[in-house]
């Protein structure tokens, strides 16, 4: 069946997980269902606390048994440690057929390509795969579907009971014997436990992980003892380097300060840019060399922001302690000055839920002004993709891409035109994640195309003097630059689902063809 | 033109290509690594067999290892390994044999 | 006259012409002219190879207006002849020789530069000479290599060898620079050819490349050479003409046009007295806003 942005979704994947196709970003606003709470076990009796030996006895206690489905977040990036100690001893103990439940996974799993291929795991339900996981998933080796879906989606699917946690395990850089859990004060901090909040809400038994263990009560807490059934302890939670890196230095590279600068120059010349307004970018280079820009003008201009969002970095908590915006909503702390932020009384975390649930009463992705993104490929009808490679293997993730894209008032896609030899902008993404109805204008190097969908911004940009040409023309560019690329061959078989915010199927992925 | 002994040219640097030649065994022997493989391996290929073709080279054992060089690329490192191959770096046929 | 021979040139920025990834798309930075380096920034053992790089470069790649100068190998060397053939072949816009100390030089490259258009049927005239100066000798002799050939469109200077062969240094504070700076500059326009400066190499001191650059463009340079895309927005801006000065000019060229039909040859124009001699120095400051993009008016 062909969905909204032209995909042919096969009719077994719509009954084998019995969704629907993708309708358009706003197909489901206004559609009531109810939640679907957890099993609860309740503490009633005094004293004792809720500390377990080891990972082991701890899966025991939770009855971990074949078939589970184990909930992970990815606030420790790629220095995180917990994903592979429990599913090592979930392996060793024998058990078959877990779902993982991840945020996102990256390189630092790579250990679980073995436990894909010896049927430990037999499916993936997660924002990103990279490395051995991608190639494993995209070789055909998992044996269930891989789904990938947008942080919001992740907590929508969670709430409405469409996926289960059996047991959730949330590493906590501190923690007290009674579950009391903060993303900061230990030796591996991270600022933040957004994407756990849904796991400890709706999972049936939830297990902090600490290597730095607090006394009573650990406040505020960030995930609070109330939804923490168990408590252990590990000598480390994940490498602290890894998990908040040092300040990227801003970019010298002249491209990327380029479209940065043109970014910039697009951003003031909307009617969004004016006191009060709200913005988020992401960690590359011309994202946050635009968010230096930006904030020159503000300062030339006196403009304020009213809040900044996201996955945070040294250039958005700058702009807090420079005093330009009012407000910062934190979902995820990349670097070591945006974990030292959290403690600013105007940094204020908040849930995956909070920030781009689509199911929920309102969230605040649906506030946003401007959203500066980046993608593998974008195509003439402004699809992205920022999950599979051009080559067909999955190796990025969605993040909050389709959340912001969909919810911002203006959003930005940089990217510069061609990556290598491979033309960012082409003909049609190999697979689309954020709907070109949701992208507004996409800075390249070579010039910025409009989508004709925004007449408004068109006008804005009637007298303004940028190098603004038209996505066919980019992609002409692309392809007598470094020729037309011919398309990845796919085999048969569907390996993964590429999830809209809404539940719906955007695309699917399908196993690559071996030589 | 026959190529005399190995000759290589090029390097693995980010959108450069090494190309190695050496004396055939009768006919083209191309061995292509790339990290474009799927998008542009056919197109590395043609290059690489019409490049040869106006060479006049028809026996040669040729390995590209390609770090995503445009078409422009390919055809000058090959050229490189092959003049070299002969040893040939004074009137070279610009615009004859090594041609668009 | 070949009609690129005054073509604007406020930036030449240098390349590796051995470097695919560098020389695949250089022209988005805007510069005026582009230059593929054959000499000094490629190793002896990959002169062979370079020539292939930029050959195909030159036939293939669309740079999108920016003038392509090729700086082959000097004369004293074994590639400077091969490296002639295969620009022109390649239909390069311009030669630049390093090294330049004598009139006679440019005679002999402009000779095999004939010779390889004949050869490969370029229209003749087409391919374009400019002589980088790099000794006190070459400054010296700085008015005679500007006038040894018609294609020769301008002269630039080499700061680096230069200031070895006085026997001081690059200093940043342009003293060692100010004798070949002045004579290159008096030679060039005697001659009615274009001038340009040498590179400035400290890329963390974009403070004193801006004054640096106000101040040649204040000696009367044509331009400067570049060797980062971060200095041409730096060099673009001050050597183009600011809206004042674009408005005075204006208004200069129309009121003398319209008092010589009246016989009047010295008035003012915003309280500056103006007379004939003005003329040519208005209307070159429109035709730079012209070429720079910038001019809005009818002249």
């Amino acid at each position: 069946m062909i969905n909204a942005v032209g995909r042919d979704i096969p009719e077994e994947i719509l009954e084998q997980t019995g969704k629907e196709i993708f309708q358009g970003t706003h197909h489901f606003d206004g559609h009531t269902y109810k939640k679907d709470g957890p099993m609860t076990k309740c503490v009633i009796h005094s004293g004792g606390s809720k500390l377990v030996d080891s990972i082991h006895d701890v899966l025991v206690k939770c009855g971990i048994a074949d078939g589970m489905t184990l909930g992970f977040h990815h606030h420790f990036r790629e220095g995180d440690y917990i994903v592979n100690m429990v599913m090592e001893e979930v392996h060793n103990m024998g058990i078959k057929d877990i779902t993982i439940c991840a945020s996102s996974l990256g390189k630092a799993h790579d250990q679980l390509g073995e436990y894909i291929d010896d049927g430990t795991i037999t499916n993936i339900q997660s924002s990103g795969v990279r490395g051995k996981i991608g190639q494993a998933i995209s070789e055909g080796r998992l044996k269930g579907l891989a789904i990938m879906r947008s942080h919001g989606g992740r907590v929508r699917a969670i709430e409405s009971g469409e996926v289960r946690i059996d047991i959730a395990f949330i590493g906590a850089p501190t923690c007290d014997d009674y579950g009391n859990s903060r993303g900061i004060g230990g030796k591996s901090n991270c600022g933040v436990l957004s994407y756990a909040m849904v796991d400890a809400d709706y999972a049936d038994k939830v297990v902090a992980i600490t290597d730095c263990l607090v006394p009573f009560p650990n406040f505020p807490a960030h995930i609070s003892m109330t939804k923490v059934d168990y408590v252990v302890v590990v000598d480390e939670i994940g490498d602290p380097k890894k998990i908040a890196t040092g300040a990227a230095k801003p970019t010298t590279d002249m491209r990327k300060l380029m479209m940065a600068d043109h970014c910039t120059q697009f951003v003031i010349n909307t009617p969004y840019f004016k006191n009060g307004f709200s913005y988020q970018t992401g960690v590359g280079g011309a994202s946050i060399a635009s968010t230096i820009s930006l904030s020159k003008v503000m300062k030339e201009r006196n403009i304020r922001m009213r809040f900044g969002v996201g996955g945070l970095t040294k250039a958005m908590c700058d702009l807090l302690i420079n005093d330009q915006v009012d407000v910062l909503l934190d979902t995820q702390d990349f670097d070591l000055a945006a974990v030292e932020s959290v403690k600013n009384l105007n940094h204020f975390r908040i849930s995956a839920g909070e920030y781009a649930d689509p199911f929920n009463k309102g969230a605040v992705v649906n506030k946003l002004d401007f959203v500066i993104l980046a993608a593998l490929e974008i195509d003439v009808d402004f699809n992205c993709n920022v999950v599979v490679g051009s080559d067909g293997v999955i190796t990025g993730a969605q993040g909050g891409h389709p959340d912001t894209a969909a919810g911002a008032k203006c959003t930005i896609v940089i990217s510069p035109l061609l990556q290598g030899r491979i033309p960012a902008i082409c003909t049609a993404v190999t697979t689309v994640t954020t709907p070109g109805e949701c992208v507004d204008a996409v800075i390249t190097d070579y010039g910025i195309a409009i989508n004709p969908r925004r007449q408004d911004l068109m006008e804005c940009m009637k007298d303004v003097d940028l190098p603004f040409t038209t996505m066919e023309e980019l992609r002409d560019i692309a392809y007598s630059i470094a020729g037309a690329p011919e398309k990845v061959q796919f085999g048969d078989r569907v390996v993964g689902i590429i999830e809209a915010r809404d539940g719906t199927i955007m695309d699917i992925v399908r196993q690559i063809k071996k030589d | 033109m026959d190529i005399k002994k190995p000759a290589m040219s090029g390097t693995l640097e980010s959108c450069d290509c090494q190309v190695t030649v050496e004396p055939g065994s009768g006919g083209v022997d191309l061995t292509l690594e790339s990290v474009v493989i799927n998008q542009y391996g056919n197109a590395i290929r043609q290059v690489t067999m019409s490049t040869l073709e106006n060479l006049g080279i028809e026996d040669v054992r040729i390995t590209i290892i390609d770090k995503g060089a445009l078409d422009c690329t390919i055809k000058a490192r090959i050229e490189g390994a092959v003049f070299r191959s002969v040893e040939q770096f004074d009137n070279i046929p610009w615009g004859g044999a090594v041609r668009e | 006259m070949n009609d690129n021979k005054k073509r604007l040139r406020r930036t030449m920025m240098f390349l590796n012409a051995q470097s695919p990834g560098l020389i695949r798309d250089p022209y988005i930075y805007k510069a005026d002219s582009l230059m593929f380096d054959l000499e000094d920034a490629v190793a002896e053992r990959q002169k062979d190879a370079a020539r292939f790089s930029i050959y195909h470069a030159l036939k293939r790649i669309d740079y999108r207006g920016c003038e392509r100068v090729v700086r082959i190998n000097g004369l004293d060397t074994k590639y400077w002849k091969e490296d002639v053939r295969c620009v022109v072949a390649g239909g390069c816009d311009a030669i630049r020789i390093p090294k330049t100390e004598r009139a006679e030089q440019v005679k002999v490259v402009e000779a095999a530069v004939l010779a390889a258009e004949q050869e490969f049927g370029i229209p003749e005239g087409r391919t374009l000479i400019m002589a980088a100066i790099e000794s006190a000798r070459g400054v010296i002799k700085a008015l005679d290599i500007c006038e040894a050939s018609e294609r020769l469109f301008g002269i630039a200077l080499s700061g680096g060898d230069y200031t070895k062969d006085l026997q001081t240094a690059i200093t940043g504070t342009g003293i060692e620079l100010m004798g070949a700076r002045q004579n290159m500059i008096i030679a060039a326009r005697a001659a009615g050819v274009q001038c340009f400066d040498t590179v400035y190499t400290d890329l963390d001191d974009m403070e004193g490349f801006r004054n640096d650059v106000k101040t040649i463009h204040l000696m009367g340079f044509d331009g400067k050479s570049i060797i980062n895309p971060r200095q041409i927005p730096i060099v673009h801006e001050i050597f183009t003409p600011a809206e004042k000065a674009v408005v005075f000019a204006e208004k200069v060229v129309r009121e003398i046009e319209d008092k010589a039909s009246k016989g009047i040859g010295v008035f003012t124009v915003d309280g500056k007295m103006i007379d004939i001699a003005f003329y040519d120095g208005a209307k070159r400051t429109i035709a730079l806003a012209k070429a720079a993009g910038t001019y809005k008016g009818e002249l």
